[in-house]
């Protein structure tokens, strides 16, 4: 393979879900230690790039490619994606009534380690893994008994996916959304979470609404979405303009030259 | 996902084979096909049976040729043909039931096939075990050390003649020859089963488990097992079972019988893995089975546990009288449903004494085009003051092919009792799945951990040795049963 530094490369992707099409030709490199920002307006195809990019089954990419260190992402199963070093934080975290957040990881390590040929994780390292990492994103104790996200708030179930991607340690982390729901003392627990955990090894595509959550997971790169398409590039910077003048004018960019 | 992809990874998946499936090749002794009073007569002469035992057998038979198949269940069948079936199977060989040296190495082998060691060197340590090939007892494991506490736990063919003013007391004392339709087939022709007594302020030492295994073409199984209880004294027991793949369907109709006097506690737990019949709904065992205990004493208890992932057909009401003032009764309950399996279980809970209690934890899971259904009645009679009753009923469905049906009865006769139901009906849904997958953990790999989840409280119940062979096999009856 040839060098580069190129983590992600997304190119032309087009996708659509029931025949309605989202995504219209994104294009989009990654390197690694970078943060990069996707903003938009509601309905700009935001999620619909993360599901897609996790591989979510409902949604069928109808043109383009996605490699990941130079392997066909699109290819894969979900799960292969994910031992592949992919991470999804979800918007919406899903809970499994009956099975410990403890349980639910160390199927889901375990399954990683089978996949990269390692045996499975002796059950005393896997939890000191366990408790270093959650002293390190701050996760309360008490959680990782209960069942996974059952009764949990806003604020425990968003930490709890920080915690997960500690755990996992992926490559490429993608966060969609994980500011909605959050009060701002939960807000900066969760920042100061994914903070920590970057590094020149790993990337992260941060997806919001909101210029707030930015404040505290500075991005390199910040992108507008719309209409299903990348239309706007810039630094941080851009990012603050947004807060202040809202997506329209942007939109009367788009559409002027359309 | 499309309805096309979610079809093709149904089909995918549901194509689990029976690991049990092999039958031993080995010299049997059988009765002739059919049924009749010779065929009865011809059982109670192999077993060397006294006098009053063959009269009750006749009289449970004369009676049953009286009663019609019942039909209120939830789900149709083929009728039996009775006079196709064999009743008595038996390895050739003369068993000394002391000495396992003499048993047939076969015999040995299939036992240690199905994870059960029959031998010394080998065996679970701290769990004693029956193992009963087609109508007979194989072997008892730790006889004497449960000897020494004055525990008796034999086949109950032994202790008709070991023990026969205990077996002559509570035969048929809690299901009555003529309870039902399969009670009274049951007692006509029970070939063999376990029985335990536990005198008065002995704690069991260790777990007391049977093994039932099928094997015999064309016959029937009807074990019979009776459990007795002493005053203060305290007993847990498993079964489980397996049979052979085979085209035909075979009936199994077992009685079992329990019994705790004052403060005394019998834990019966149940594994059941009877060969479920193929892809296409063909062959299977039924499963036609009456369990039922009585609260005799006061402030006893008997609590049910059952992990029900096999047969064709599953109808069976594990149930608690609660007749002792202060006693408790408990049904905790995971059946699952594959293919064509059907499944009508559940249990019956009966408040006679004053300030009973009884707790009925019931999850049902359905996949392929199964149909699962609780059925449970919960009965307080007038005078069971102050009882109480609480029930939770629970059902995941998989896939959109199968279905989940209740059916409870509650009937209340006094105005101090107070009794409660919950239930709830949920799918393993997509987002759930997706969620797993994002996570790395596969499809299968997710159900299993899924469906874990869904019947802890249940799996909880259940002795540590089994627990983890109970959720392995929850994962195995499901693998490739994703919607």
């Amino acid at each position: 393979m040839i060098a580069t530094n190129k983590m992600l490369s997304i190119k032309n992707l087009k996708a659509e879900i029931e025949g309605k099409k989202i995504l219209n030709g994104i294009n989009l490199e990654v390197k690694a230690g970078e943060v990069h920002a996707i903003m938009g307006p509601n309905g700009a195809g935001k999620s619909t790039l993360s599901a897609v990019l996790a591989g979510r089954a409902d949604y069928d990419v109808t043109e383009g490619s996605v490699t990941l260190d130079g392997k066909d992402l699109l290819d894969m199963s979900a799960e292969d994606r994910a031992r592949e070093g992919v991470f999804l934080a979800f918007q919406y975290p899903i809970e499994i009534p009956g099975v410990s957040t403890t349980n639910f990881l160390k199927t889901a390590v375990n399954e990683k380690r089978k996949y990269q040929g390692l045996e499975p994780m002796e059950a005393t390292d896997f939890l000191k893994l366990m408790r270093q990492k959650m002293e390190f994103v701050e996760m309360d104790k008490s959680l990782t008994s209960r069942s996974l996200n059952e009764g949990f708030s806003g604020g425990e179930k968003k930490r709890n996916e920080i915690f997960q991607m500690a755990m996992l340690e992926p490559k490429l982390s993608i966060l969609d959304e994980t500011d909605s729901g959050l009060d701002i003392d939960a807000l900066r627990l969760v920042s100061e979470g994914v903070n920590k955990l970057r590094s020149k090894d790993n990337a992260y595509i941060v997806i919001t609404h909101y210029q707030r959550l930015l404040d505290y997971i500075v991005p390199d790169f910040v992108h507008v979405l719309y209409k299903g398409r990348i239309v706007k590039s810039g630094d941080a910077s851009l990012a603050k303009e947004l807060e202040l003048k809202g997506y329209d004018w942007i939109k009367a960019e788009v559409e002027a030259s359309m | 996902m499309s309805e096309n992809q979610e079809v093709d990874i149904i089909d995918e998946v549901i194509s689990q084979d029976y690991k049990y499936g092999f039958s031993t090749d080995i010299e049997m002794e059988t009765a002739p096909m059919g049924l009749s009073e010779e065929i009865v007569r011809y059982i109670s002469a192999k077993k060397n049976e006294p006098e009053w035992l063959l009269e009750w057998r006749l009289k449970a038979y004369r009676y049953w040729l009286t009663l019609k198949e019942p039909t209120w269940q939830n789900f149709s069948y083929p009728k039996v043909n009775y006079q196709d079936i064999i009743f008595y199977a038996a390895p050739k060989q003369k068993i000394t039931l002391d000495s396992l040296d003499q048993v047939d190495p076969e015999l040995l082998k299939t036992f240690e096939k199905l994870g059960i060691s029959l031998t010394e060197q080998k065996r679970l340590t701290g769990v004693a075990v029956d193992a009963v090939f087609d109508s007979v007892s194989i072997a008892t494991t730790f006889k004497d050390q449960l000897k020494e506490k004055g525990v008796i736990f034999c086949a109950i063919s032994e202790a008709v003649h070991e023990h026969p003013e205990l077996v002559k007391k509570y035969l048929g004392s809690v299901v009555p020859t003529t309870d039902n339709y399969y009670a009274a087939l049951n007692s006509a022709v029970f070939s063999d089963g376990s029985f335990v007594y536990i005198p008065k302020g002995v704690r069991c030492p260790m777990e007391l488990s049977t093994y039932f295994r099928i094997n015999a073409e064309n016959t029937g199984q009807f074990e019979r097992t009776l459990i007795i209880a002493d005053d203060n004294s305290y007993v847990s027991y498993l079964e489980g079972c397996t049979a052979p793949m085979r085209d035909e369907n075979q009936l199994h109709a077992a009685v079992v019988e329990l019994i705790t006097h004052d403060h005394a506690e019998i834990k019966y737990s149940t594994v059941q893995n009877w060969y479920p019949g193929d892809k296409e709904g063909k062959g299977g065992i039924y499963n036609f089975v009456t369990k039922r205990g009585i609260c005799e004493g006061v402030h006893s208890k008997i609590s049910w546990t059952q992990v029900e992932t096999g047969s064709a057909i599953t109808w069976k009401y594990p149930s608690c009288i609660l007749k002792g003032d202060h006693s408790t009764g408990e049904f905790f309950s995971v059946a699952v449903t594959n293919n064509h399996q059907l499944a009508d279980t559940g249990t019956k809970m009966v408040h006679i004494g004053k300030h009973t209690k009884s707790r009925i934890v019931s999850k049902g899971i359905s996949a392929g085009k199964s149909h699962n259904s609780y059925r449970g009645l919960v009965k307080v009679n007038k005078k069971a003051e102050k009882s109480r009753n609480h029930t939770q009923c629970d059902s995941m469905l998989i896939g959109d092919r199968s279905g989940a049906h209740t059916f409870p009865y509650i009937e209340v006769n006094n105005n101090t009792s107070q009794v409660e139901h919950e239930a709830s009906t949920s799918k393993i849904g997509e987002d759930q799945l997706f969620y797993c997958n994002q996570r790395g953990i596969g499809t299968e790999e997710a159900i299993g951990l899924i469906v874990n989840g869904f019947c802890k409280e249940v799996l909880n119940q259940l002795p540590m040795e089994f627990a983890v062979e109970a959720q392995k096999l929850l994962a195995v009856s499901l693998e490739g049963s994703v919607g």
